[in-house]
């Protein structure tokens, strides 16, 4: 956010101080601070729209249940929670790249498609915010609501802590890890919605891109590329894989490159969201 | 408050607004008059910011509105084209998100959204989703949230499209009130809305400014005005024109009409005769000659003529269904 000069002294008769933020202590503060309390507060209040957006509908709320639904029927059916005779939610966070495939997308697909198609763009964009902050608003809303709908399969944890002795700890990395890719899968979908007014269009690219990133360190696809790739060919398209990066927080690391690798692509596809829109916007 | 300056927009090949300048004051409302696709709507969406100028400077209150946008944006209230507004809110969650947008918090914030619930008459709806509003209701919603933080500068795309007769006129006279202290532009199709709300009014055709001034000097502009129509009970038409056409005060004259209401003449001044010369010859004709003289005014010039002649300048000026002779 760049610096401005103060707006009130060219209005002589000023409505509501423009500038009122809701946090006292910062209004009160240096210029800069102020500024950033601004910031936040725009970003808060276009998170919190976004939100009772979703919350508004019935869309959430089927979300959410055929999220946990999959989920169950992931770990129980196909995972064999139960014969795998151990506490541990291996079985859970296995199929999360490939749920969140289709998920994230219609999750997302709508962030800025709707707002292009409605015209609601125009009115958001001429608010007195930045592009950026009403991109990171509407990316946390939805991210916000993903970790909502990650945090309501605790049962799991519940279930694993009372069969047996479960590590806290690697269930701890594997839901931060999930946490992250839904995060970065959101991001790619954020920049495809910005793309195009049909949301349909926006989910089937942004479903392409992320089984791309799911399918560049997914097993098989490693043991074909083996055969007549170069190894640090292969090293290099499995290093952009999610499943690469996700695969060591299921075994309860943290490595700061699988954090940087996702973070990036987050700060990656929202500034091209930004490129996008500014050049969408230039005609 | 507003100052634009040589403003140009090109998307592709095509030249959208073609240097534009003009200036706004406290005080004033303009009229952005134009064809369709005249260029009114993408110069306004530069002035709010929404999209960047190819060439030219636009500032507001000061602020340039490339370089410091927010500062800018914090002085005005925008109306986009269409009225968009978010349909999964209702009209009270989404006049409350435009507030906080704006700044407002608190008792501030539950002032504006009444304030603005009652000036657009949204009374009835407030607890209404958006999506299923009528179409003049979702305009006064989105025209609430344009004025809900009291803005300096008002931009109103087409701010009475889809109105029904009533609210319209409540509109009007809303923006000329609002007027009185603020900087308004204002784009409309419909002419009486100069008249009833303009303190001048710009006319843009092909992205280029083809008139500008108040709209009494736009009315001026036109063909008829200072014309006299002049109507005679009992008298055959061919005397009246050729008794007309002679006084020295008349370039040329037009028979408007010839019925039981008697002959309708139309007499244009000659472009050197005096204010009122005209009226005092077809005066003293008429007592000269008895007729019985059932009206005689003065013609002002009618807007949509002067639109018509300026936006459309291969075709005949108004009146071609009417039977023309010049002197
Ligand atoms: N994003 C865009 N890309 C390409 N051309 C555009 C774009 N926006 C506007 N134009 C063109 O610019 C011209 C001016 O459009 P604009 O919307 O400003 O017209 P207008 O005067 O508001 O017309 P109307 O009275 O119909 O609202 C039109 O020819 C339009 O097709
Ligand atoms: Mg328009």
């Amino acid at each position: 956010m760049q610096a401005q000069p103060e707006t009130t002294a060219v209005m002589d008769k000023a409505p509501a101080p423009p500038a009122a933020s809701p946090d006292q202590a910062a209004r009160a503060g240096a210029p800069e601070l102020r500024e950033h309390a601004l910031a936040w507060h725009n970003i808060v209040t276009i998170a919190k729209r976004e939100l009772s957006g979703y919350f508004a509908s019935p869309v959430a709320y089927v979300f959410i249940v055929i999220f946990l639904l999959l989920c169950g029927f992931f770990t129980f059916m196909v995972g064999r929670f139960f014969e795998r005779g151990e506490a541990s939610l291996a079985a859970f966070f296995l199929w999360h790249p490939w749920l969140y495939l289709f998920l994230v997308p219609a999750v997302g697909m709508r962030l800025w498609s709707e707002e292009r198609r409605l015209g609601t763009m125009e009115l958001l964009l001429t608010f007195p915010v930045s592009t950026w902050q009403a991109i990171v608003g509407k990316f946390l809303a939805s991210w916000f609501f993903l970790t909502l709908a990650l945090a309501l399969t605790f049962p799991l944890v519940v279930t694993v802590a009372y069969l047996g002795d479960p590590d806290g700890g690697v269930i701890f990395c594997g839901y931060l890890g999930s946490f992250l890719m839904a995060g970065a899968y959101l991001a790619i979908t954020c920049m495809t919605s910005a793309m195009t007014r049909n949301q349909v269009v926006s989910f089937i690219i942004s479903v392409v891109l992320c089984l791309f990133l799911i399918l560049a360190g997914w097993p098989p696809v490693l043991d074909l590329l083996v055969r007549w790739a170069n190894p640090t060919l292969v090293d290099t398209v499995a290093a952009f894989s999610v499943v690469t990066h996700f695969d060591s927080f299921q075994l309860g690391v943290i490595d700061t490159r699988d954090v940087v690798y996702f973070l990036s692509i987050i700060v990656f596809c929202l500034f091209t969201t930004g490129v996008i829109i500014r050049s969408h916007r230039a005609g | 408050m507003i100052k634009v300056e040589n403003l140009v927009k090109t998307f592709g090949p095509k030249r959208a607004v073609d240097g534009i300048s003009f200036t706004v004051e406290r005080g004033e409302v303009l009229g952005f008059l134009g064809p369709n696709g005249a260029g009114k709507s993408t110069t306004m969406r530069m002035i709010t910011g929404f999209i960047p100028p190819t060439a030219g400077r636009i500032t507001v209150g000061g602020y340039d509105v490339v370089e410091h946008p927010i500062a800018a944006k914090r002085l005005m209230g925008y109306l986009p084209e269409n009225a968009p507004a978010y349909t999964d809110m209702t009209v009270w969650g989404f006049l409350n998100f435009a507030a906080e947008m704006r700044g407002l918090s608190g008792e501030a914030k539950r002032k504006a959204v009444n304030r603005v619930i009652e000036m657009c008459f949204l009374e009835t709806v407030v607890h209404q989703s958006v999506d299923t509003l009528s179409k003049g209701y979702r305009h006064r919603t989105c025209f609430a949230q344009s004025i809900i933080h009291d803005p300096p500068v008002l931009i109103l795309d087409e701010p009475t499209d889809g109105l029904d007769p009533n609210q319209k006129h409540e509109v009007r006279t809303l923006i000329r009130r609002m007027g009185e202290t603020k900087a308004i532009v204002f784009s409309t199709h419909i002419l009486e809305e100069v008249d009833a709300a303009c303190t001048r009014a710009i006319i843009i055709d092909r992205g280029k400014i083809v008139a500008n001034g108040t709209p009494a000097q736009l009315r001026s502009r036109s063909e008829v005005s200072g014309a006299v129509a002049l109507r005679v009970l009992g008298v055959p038409a061919s005397e009246v024109k050729t008794k007309v056409a002679e006084l020295p005060t008349v370039r040329r004259t037009q028979l408007l009409e010839e019925n039981g209401h008697g002959v309708l003449l139309r007499a244009y001044p000659r472009p050197d005769a005096r204010d009122g010369a005209l009226q005092e010859s077809l005066f003293e004709l008429a007592l000269r000659a008895n007729w019985k003289v059932t009206e005689l005014r003065t013609e002002e010039g009618r807007l949509d003529e002067v639109f018509r002649s300026i936006t459309l300048p291969d075709t005949a000026p108004a009146g071609q269904s009417t039977k023309e002779d010049s002197r």
